[in-house]
């Protein structure tokens, strides 16, 4: 384990985010000096960097290898969860491209931003000790505290950026602080040490105090109940494309960290029952909440508070089959929401804030953004054929028979209120037709009454063509995905 | 498990509509895109030749099977037996008699209208011919979707309030059955339908999976008290969206049954028998009152369907040939006769603009030919002689005479009603005073409707007179279901009785009969805190402690008040016991005369469950 063990030819996906992080520091600095550090350029080089760090993640994705003295651990887990993160930024660099509150002067300084969170990130998928986590988890967050403000002429964006600060700020400490309980208890940060150790209360009570302020830390960035409170606010105040952004990329974060800290959860140990209940709550709770919103980005933070709960049932089994499953829901979570948030951002051409009333009569305005965002819906409500189904199947057949049956009771029922609110949005996009007419004589191009104006552009439709198809595709075509997934982490339980 | 295909009839089948609806979505014109489902439906049809060489043999024939997933064992697995072979008939010829009655009957958004009707007959297809649970359920679930925007879009003044409820209802009931079959696949290992039909659980795992799937299918057939979505679903859809949830959707609840309650719960639906049998009675005098007082045409058909589908559960849960036989006679008797009915209404709609009965009297003055087939299906849904109704309505009735004359005497009121709600509204129809003057569009049948109406037409009097054929069809399916039930239902009871044998004292209560059901019902749910079916196969060892206790509670007059009152003591010591929770009541029921012996075994049981 000691040893420096670095090898340069398997850290490619992280290298090419920190070579786009630093291109873009440059350009930030010298955009009016030169073509090559436009705007534009560094805003097209996002994706095409992104896409290039996706393909380096699948070229190493049989690698295995424990770096820096044991703390950075390249394994199927962690490439899976980089190309998911090099995917995801691929999607909402594109999205953020077209931004109608972002000013131009302040675009470089956003992609840096956007660009230094997903390198955090891609970090994160390989940390493989407790320290290394936590300064990872870091460098992701404090770029997004920036992000969230960025909303020309919105003092909602300011609220959101201060709430997410001190909240997140305050769950950062409680999570160093249960670190240091950790140490004192069990002696080592290394996961791989930790799983060796006894984490019943009985056995190590200051240890098990100490991972659930960890967690706790872990659970804030991804909107568990009760760590949930910034979720819809940040949701809301932060502009369409941000929050597509801080919806899905931080969550893959915490969810890879969250199965490598699984290994160290047994069933029947007292912190498993607490993470079961947790999940439970958090579906219950996010998916009532979410029945009462009007705004759909509110709506959508609840309904991650929900899947939050989701995600965290594959965890509570705690097998092989169990951890698969959280990695292989993560991924639909990340491509369902993005997809759900494209049409958000597109539907929205001046970027304000969309409620249901806005996608009226979309279908009509653009068949394609309606059909994807039919398939987002009922994805998202886990219903066939999507992978939203496929996942949640997975995630309830690894869980039963594990002493947690309940859970898998509370989790099916609660699709069955999730789909009215996820059901409103296609209703409203199908089923109602636009409200309020163009006046007599109105200048052409003008809004339609108060909906907001489409755009139905080929890049606005493409792009939600590209992820419906992808979240269709995965749910009808699972098996050899879930299969890679499966491998990566019985390697990580062996 | 015979009859591999060489050529995939099934898939072919399923996937057709799809690919068709993804040339339909691309075509510019209305009546282009009329004209091409009708093509796609017609070859459809001629795509189902294969079926023909259906052999009247059980097992499923047509096999295809595919790996899906692996790892987790999902095979796209299809195939057919004599029950399933005829609802896929039935899904297939629905789609062109769809296409026809909402030729002008649809006027807006034309092209999504035909893609949904493409997509819900890939569900269909799929439903019936799915062989592996994951991907009935997903066949299952998305037929929701298209039918959804059907009566969403298309339908009429209460579309929005109809097509939630339709939704929400369907759905809730589904998120169970989901449960349930993540339940069987971990206890028995795989998905597959055909080796689940032969599995053995424990009766305790089998009561709640009956209950799970008794919740999806009873909402989806529907039964009394889970039918209030289809009124209002039936009402406000579209003419081919009633259609089709009248002949397709409403038998995949009691296929449901057939396929997976009977085979996979066998000891459960015996249990619950008397229950299901209550239900079904209570379905078809409930929706023959209420349909005899309903002013709508449409209203008056739905709710005449829940008393058709009333006689099919029954039919069901007799556990007999007859009784098995009528029910699957009665649920395609049901799609054709009700399917017409409902484009009959969609097409009268289309002259007088209500489905009123009080906008449509007198209509054999000027629509004879309309009546003439009103009438024709109008007493085929009754049962007269002679007609496909009939045969069904009579098989199931004999049955029910033969398992019990009193609820064969309940049900014959239930058959009077359905024939004065016929004739109400057939009289008032074809010589009530017209309120109305007839208009220019009060036109008798087109050519259109002639050719929808006669295929059904002659089935409906084929098969009243000559249902041998169909019998044949279906009668090796169901004497090898029945005989696998008959052979199956006991083995659980029969493990639970061998205990009781020491306790010759415990109470035998006929579990058939339906004074037994509220004692036997409160105080199974009594015995069953939380679903913990795993639980069960460990707490063998404490049944026999309960169950000696309660017998010598029993015989020393002290007043039992759990396990002897119950049908099956041993069944019910053993659930009572497994789950960790329950450990106060073992206790007490050891204590109440079992003593210590009894009272230490049944700790030990609950310490190995913990």
């Amino acid at each position: 384990m000691a040893e420096l063990n670095f090898s340069f030819s398997d850290i490619w996906p992280e290298t090419i985010f920190f070579i786009l992080v630093l291109y873009l520091f440059g350009a930030a600095l010298l955009e009016r000096r030169h073509i090559m550090f436009s705007g534009d350029t560094s805003m097209a080089l996002c994706p095409i960097l992104g896409l290039l760090a996706m393909a380096s993640a699948v070229c190493t994705f049989r690698h295995e290898s424990l770096m820096f003295f044991g703390s950075y651990r390249i394994d199927g887990l962690s490439q899976f969860f980089k190309i998911l993160i090099a995917a995801g930024f691929v999607f909402a660099s594109l999205n953020a491209m077209r931004q109608p509150t972002l000013r131009a002067k302040k675009r470089v300084d956003y992609f840096l931003f956007l660009a230094m969170s997903a390198w955090g990130l891609t970090i994160l998928a390989s940390a493989a000790e407790l320290i290394t986590i936590y300064l990872a988890l870091e460098l992701s967050s404090y770029s997004l505290y920036i992000l969230i403000p960025v909303r020309s002429g919105s003092r909602g964006a300011a609220e959101a950026g201060l709430k997410y600060i001190l909240f997140g700020a305050a769950a950062t400490a409680i999570a160093l602080y249960g670190l240091s309980w950790i140490i004192v208890d069990q002696g080592t940060t290394y996961v791989s040490a930790l799983a060796a150790k006894s984490w019943s209360v009985a056995d190590s009570p200051l240890a098990v105090m100490g991972l659930l302020c960890f967690l706790g830390g872990l659970f804030f960035k991804l909107a568990l109940f009760p760590f949930h409170f910034w979720c819809p606010d940040v949701y809301q105040g932060a502009s369409n494309e941000t929050a597509a952004f801080a919806a899905t990329l931080p969550k893959l974060g915490a969810v890879i960290v969250l199965i490598r800290l699984a290994t160290l959860l047994k069933p029947g140990l007292e912190i498993t029952h607490m993470l079961a209940l947790l999940a439970a709550v958090s579906v219950t709770y996010g998916n009532l909440c979410a029945l009462a919103q009007k705004d759909l980005k509110r709506m959508l933070g609840f309904s991650s508070v929900a899947h939050a709960g989701y995600i965290l049932c594959g965890l509570v089994a705690g097998t092989a089959e169990g951890l698969a499953a959280a990695a292989f829901y993560a991924m639909a979570y990340l491509f369902m929401n993005l997809l759900c948030f494209w049409v958000v951002a597109r539907v929205s051409q001046d970027g304000r804030n969309l409620e249901y009333d806005d996608l009226n009569g979309l279908s009509a305005r653009s068949p394609i953004l309606a059909l994807c965002l039919a398939a987002a819906a009922f994805s998202l409500v886990s219903l066939p054929p999507t992978v939203g189904f496929i996942g949640k199947l997975w995630l309830i057949t690894s869980l039963w028979g594990h002493g947690y049956d309940w859970l898998v009771i509370v989790v099916c029922v609660n699709s069955a209120i999730a789909i009215f609110y996820y059901l409103s949005l296609v209703r409203h996009a199908y089923t109602e037709d636009p409200r309020g007419t163009l006046p007599e004589g109105a200048p052409a191009g003008a809004l339609p009454g108060p909906i907001a104006l489409t755009d139905a552009g080929v890049l606005s439709q493409a792009g939600a063509l590209a992820l419906g198809i992808l979240v269709i595709l995965l749910g009808v075509l699972p098996g050899p995905v879930y299969s890679l997934v499966l491998e990566a982490s019985k390697a990580l339980l062996k | 498990m015979t009859g591999t295909s060489p050529f995939p009839v099934l898939t072919v089948l399923t996937f057709w509509p799809l690919a068709a609806a993804f040339v339909v979505a691309f075509l510019p014109k209305d009546s282009q895109v009329r004209i091409a489902t009708l093509i796609a439906s017609v070859i459809e049809c001629l795509l189902a030749y294969p079926l023909l060489a259906f052999r009247n043999e059980p097992g499923f024939q047509f096999l295809e099977n595919v790996p899906w997933a692996p790892d987790w064992g999902l095979t796209y697995a299809m195939g057919v037996d004599g029950i399933s072979i005829l609802m896929i008939w039935l899904s297939i010829f629905t789609l062109p008699v769809c296409v026809l009655c909402s030729w002008t009957y649809i006027g807006k958004r034309v092209k999504e209208f035909h893609v949904c009707l493409l997509l819900m007959t890939t569900a269909c297809v799929g439903v019936f011919a799915a062989l592996d649970l994951v991907l009935f359920y997903v066949f299952w679930e998305a037929l929701l979707i298209p039918m959804y925007l059907m009566i969403a879009i298309w339908g009429g003044d209460e579309k929005r309030y109809a097509s939630i409820k339709f939704f929400l209802y369907t759905l809730a009931g589904s998120t169970v059955l989901l449960v349930a079959i993540v339940a069987l696949r971990i206890q028995s290992g795989t998905f597959f339908i055909p080796d689940l039909m032969k599995a053995d659980f424990s009766f305790r795992f089998q009561y709640w999976v009956f209950l799970a799937f008794f919740l999806a299918f009873a909402i989806k057939v529907p039964m009394f008290p889970f039918h209030t979505w289809l009124p209002a679903a039936h009402v406000q859809a579209p003419s081919a969206g009633s259609v089709i949830l009248a002949a397709v959707l409403l038998k995949m609840g009691t296929y449901g049954f057939l396929r997976f309650s009977l085979p996979m719960t066998p000891a459960a639906s015996e249990h619950f028998a008397p229950l299901m049998i209550a239900i079904s009675i209570a379905s078809i005098l409930y929706g023959g009152l209420v349909a005899l007082g309903q002013q709508d045409i449409k209203k008056l058909i739905a709710y005449s369907s829940v008393a058709h589908m009333g006689f099919v559960t029954l039919g069901i849960f007799l556990f007999s040939k007859e009784g098995v036989q009528g029910a699957i006679f009665q649920m395609l008797n049901h799609g054709i006769i009700t399917g017409i009915l409902f484009c009959l209404v969609g097409a009268i709609y289309e002259r007088s603009h209500s489905s009123e009965i009080n906008k449509n009297l007198g209509l054999g003055k000027f629509l004879p030919f309309f009546m003439l087939f009103w009438g024709l299906f109008g007493f085929a849904s009754f049962g007269f002689p002679g007609t496909n109704g009939f045969v069904g309505e009579l098989l199931v009735l004999a049955a029910a005479f033969k398992f019990k004359t009193a609820i064969g005497l309940v049900c014959i009121p239930g058959a009077l009603l359905a024939a004065a709600y016929i004739f109400k509204v057939t009289l008032k129809m074809a010589w009530g005073e017209p309120t109305s003057v007839a208009g220019p569009a009060w036109h008798d049948l087109k050519k259109k409707e002639w050719v929808y109406l006669i295929g059904p037409a002659f089935l409906v009097v084929y098969l009243g007179l000559a249902p041998t054929g169909l019998l044949n069809v279906i009668t090796p399916a169901i004497e090898d279901n029945l005989a696998s039930f008959n052979a199956r239902k006991g083995l659980v009871s029969a493990a639970a009785a061998a205990p009781s044998e020491e306790a010759p004292s415990a109470p035998a209560v006929d579990r058939s009969s339906p004074a037994a059901l509220p004692a036997g019902l409160d105080s199974a749910l009594a015995a069953m805190p939380g679903p913990a079916p795993s639980g069960a196969l460990q707490a063998a060892p404490v049944s026999a402690g309960a169950v000696t206790g309660a017998a010598a509670s029993g015989a020393s007059g002290v007043p039992a008040s759990g396990a002897s009152a119950v049908p099956d003591p041993g069944v019910r010591g053993a659930t009572g016991a497994s789950g960790s929770l329950k450990a106060p009541d073992v206790l007490a029921a050891a204590d109440a005369g079992g003593g210590p012996a009894a009272s230490l075994s049944a700790v030990k049981g609950v310490e190995n469950n913990g």
